[in-house]
């Protein structure tokens, strides 16, 4: 295994009035590809804005950040936005709490709207083989209205998936589901860790999702305190 | 495979009522537009057409007001000032002139006509030389008159409509218990000939007691003669009113320009109004979608994929609005032509509003335009989204 992301001194501070928040206060990081890491914690403690920060959603304070191997923010010198959008595409897929569907596209059209922007070069990934595997292949013309919560973060995944990342990122991708619901989208990012060794991290209260990850990682007011 | 197109016009389909109320202001004030540069334009061209159907260049007629003049040379009308006849035989003298014919209106009251009675104008014209100015002139029945003094009287093609009259019918002179004898009916000219009664002048001068009077000289000089320096040359007469084509245009364009400028204001005021509409539409669009848009940037959306996304949302409504818009101006010329016609002091014979496809498309690109400097802003808006706050503000969590 190779290390596909390393963090060092990462700090994310907010100024509210005269007060600093050290919303993650030097953390440093490694993770391998194809691993599967759980952050844990209580509301908070940056838990989010410190995946937003190795997802290159939000910019560090201070601190470095590599990405396979290329150097997206450092003291002297951090890649342009333009950049870090070709970044985004190229090697994340995102998943949230919240679904974030385009309302007025089908299902089909949802899974593939990475490629109205980006699509990989020599790419050969189609919605159709991708909702199969999701188990989505009867809903394809359905607007995300007519499918059920599961079916939506199901659909959330695949189009995270379309472009094929190295790097799934997941903040609370259970949070809006009941049990059972939540248990076929653990089983989900179990398998596509296991199968395709995509490498996975997430924030999660839900301890079954949590299980399924090769390390966890807790923070507490913006610090890594275990492993 | 969705494109930047396909999201962008699902996205307008969103809020069916918002767009059609968007698209509806911006294709009411492309009607107002196309209708304003169809008036402009078909204006011009009814009163040129009305000009050069008059068959001669300039009118003399005895000195008076040059409102009333311009009036009577278009729109025929009692000008009660009289030239001697003997004028005639001072202008065939000049060199510039081609052609001449005199002309004598008169008028009588009619006790039958309407409630309360009317008054019936007669031209006088010259059946030697009058034929020959108005070539355009044909006959539905009969022709012209058989001789200089005859009591004969041709009539306008709408006129005989009017009476009911056909060649052969008695027409009574109310005032003068005097009946001539229709020789002929014209056909339809579209111009003011379509209402008058002809007759001899000369019959005219008899049965009115105005011998050797004339109200008014039509002249058609040559071709390569400059007619301003005639004009000059012509007010050597005594007590004269020379009107020329120019004159008279300039004259009608004068009486008209207000309405125009009021018209051209409500045109500047709707377009502002729909820009305004549009932009505002396309604005809380954008930020309703303020979640989506910053999703969109975190699969990588960039800055310009959105501004190109949120800027052909506006060009669409635009485009459309502009299309749906042209074609009620189309469908709704003959409508606004009447609007025009109550509000004008003199409109033209013919179309006053000519649409043609040239018209429509500058419209049309006119008002994308406007879509274009509309979208501007949103589209701006919407580029400068962050993908983390965008996700912050649904979260609501640092």
């Amino acid at each position: 295994m190779n290390t596909i992301i390393s963090a060092t001194g990462l700090s994310k501070i907010y100024t509210r009035g005269a007060e600093q928040i050290k919303a993650v206060n030097n953390v440093d990081l490694e993770i391998q590809s194809g691993e599967f890491v759980a952050f844990m914690g209580a509301s908070g403690s940056g838990k989010t804005t410190l995946i937003h920060l190795l997802g290159c959603l939000d910019t560090p304070s201070t601190g470095t950040l590599t990405i396979a191997g290329k150097e997206v923010f450092a003291a002297e010198k951090s890649l342009s936005e333009k950049k870090l959008t070709k970044v985004r595409a190229e090697l994340f897929g995102y998943i949230f709490q919240k679904f974030y569907l385009i309302p007025t596209l089908t299902v089909k059209e949802n899974i593939m709207l990475p490629f109205a922007f980006y699509k990989k070069p020599g790419l050969h990934q189609d919605a159709v083989t991708m909702a199969r595997r999701l188990g989505l292949e009867h809903r394809l013309n359905h607007l995300p209205k007519e499918i059920s919560g599961g079916e939506m973060q199901r659909v959330a995944i695949a189009r995270a998936l379309i472009n094929k990342p190295r790097i799934l990122l997941a903040d609370e991708p259970t949070g809006n589901l009941d049990t059972k619901r939540s248990d076929e989208i653990t089983e989900i990012l179990h398998d596509l860790n296991r199968g395709e060794k995509l490498t996975i991290i997430l924030v999660t209260h839900n301890p079954l999702l949590a299980s399924h990850a090769s390390r966890k990682l807790e923070l507490r007011d913006g610090q890594l305190i275990s492993e | 495979m969705p494109t930047i197109s396909s999201i962008a016009y699902k996205n307008l389909r969103r809020k069916k009522l918002r767009s059609i109320l968007t698209l509806f202001g911006i294709a009411l004030s492309t009607w107002v537009l196309v209708s304003l540069l169809g008036f402009n334009s078909g204006y011009e061209q009814s009163m040129d057409k009305d000009i050069d159907n008059l068959g001669f260049q300039v009118l003399l007629t005895a000195k008076g007001c040059p409102y009333e003049a311009a009036t009577l040379m278009l729109q025929g009308g009692a000008g009660l000032r009289y030239l001697p006849e003997t004028v005639l035989d001072s202008l065939r003298a000049n060199p510039e002139v081609d052609q001449l014919t005199p002309m004598l209106m008169q008028t009588s009251f009619d006790p039958n006509q309407g409630e309360s009675g009317g008054v019936i104008a007669y031209l006088g014209v010259d059946p030697t030389t009058y034929p020959k100015m108005k070539s355009y002139l044909t006959f539905e029945q009969g022709g012209w008159f058989t001789e200089e003094n005859a009591m004969e009287a041709v009539i306008g093609y709408e006129a005989a409509e009017l009476e009911q009259r056909e060649v052969g019918d008695l027409i009574l002179i109310p005032d003068k218990e005097i009946e001539v004898k229709v020789v002929g009916v014209l056909k339809r000219s579209g111009t003011q000939d379509d209402g008058t009664i002809f007759m001899p002048y000369k019959s005219l001068q008899t049965l009115f007691g105005q011998e050797g009077k004339i109200t008014s000289v039509g002249i058609k000089i040559h071709k390569d003669v400059d007619v301003s320096a005639y004009e000059e040359k012509l007010y050597a007469l005594q007590d004269v009113q020379v009107v020329s084509m120019a004159q008279v245009k300039t004259t009608i364009s004068n009486l008209v320009s207000t309405a125009k400028v009021m018209v051209m204001s409500i045109a500047i005021i709707a377009i502002l109004i729909s820009m305004v509409g549009v932009m505002n539409t396309i604005l809380m669009s954008v930020l309703e979608r303020y979640q989506e848009i910053g999703i969109m940037k975190s699969m990588g959306a960039t800055t310009f994929h959105i501004f190109r996304l949120i800027w052909l949302e506006t060009l669409i409504i635009c485009f459309i609005g502009g299309i749906l818009g042209a074609l009620m101006a189309l469908g709704l010329s003959s409508t606004t032509d009447a609007l025009v016609r109550y509000i004008l002091p003199y409109a033209p014979t013919g179309s006053l509003i000519k649409i043609d496809a040239m018209l429509v498309l500058k419209s049309i690109g006119i008002i994308t335009l406007i879509g274009i400097f509309s979208g501007i802003y949103p589209a701006y808006r919407a580029a400068s989204i962050k993908p983390i706050e965008a996700i912050k503000s649904s979260e609501g969590e640092i």
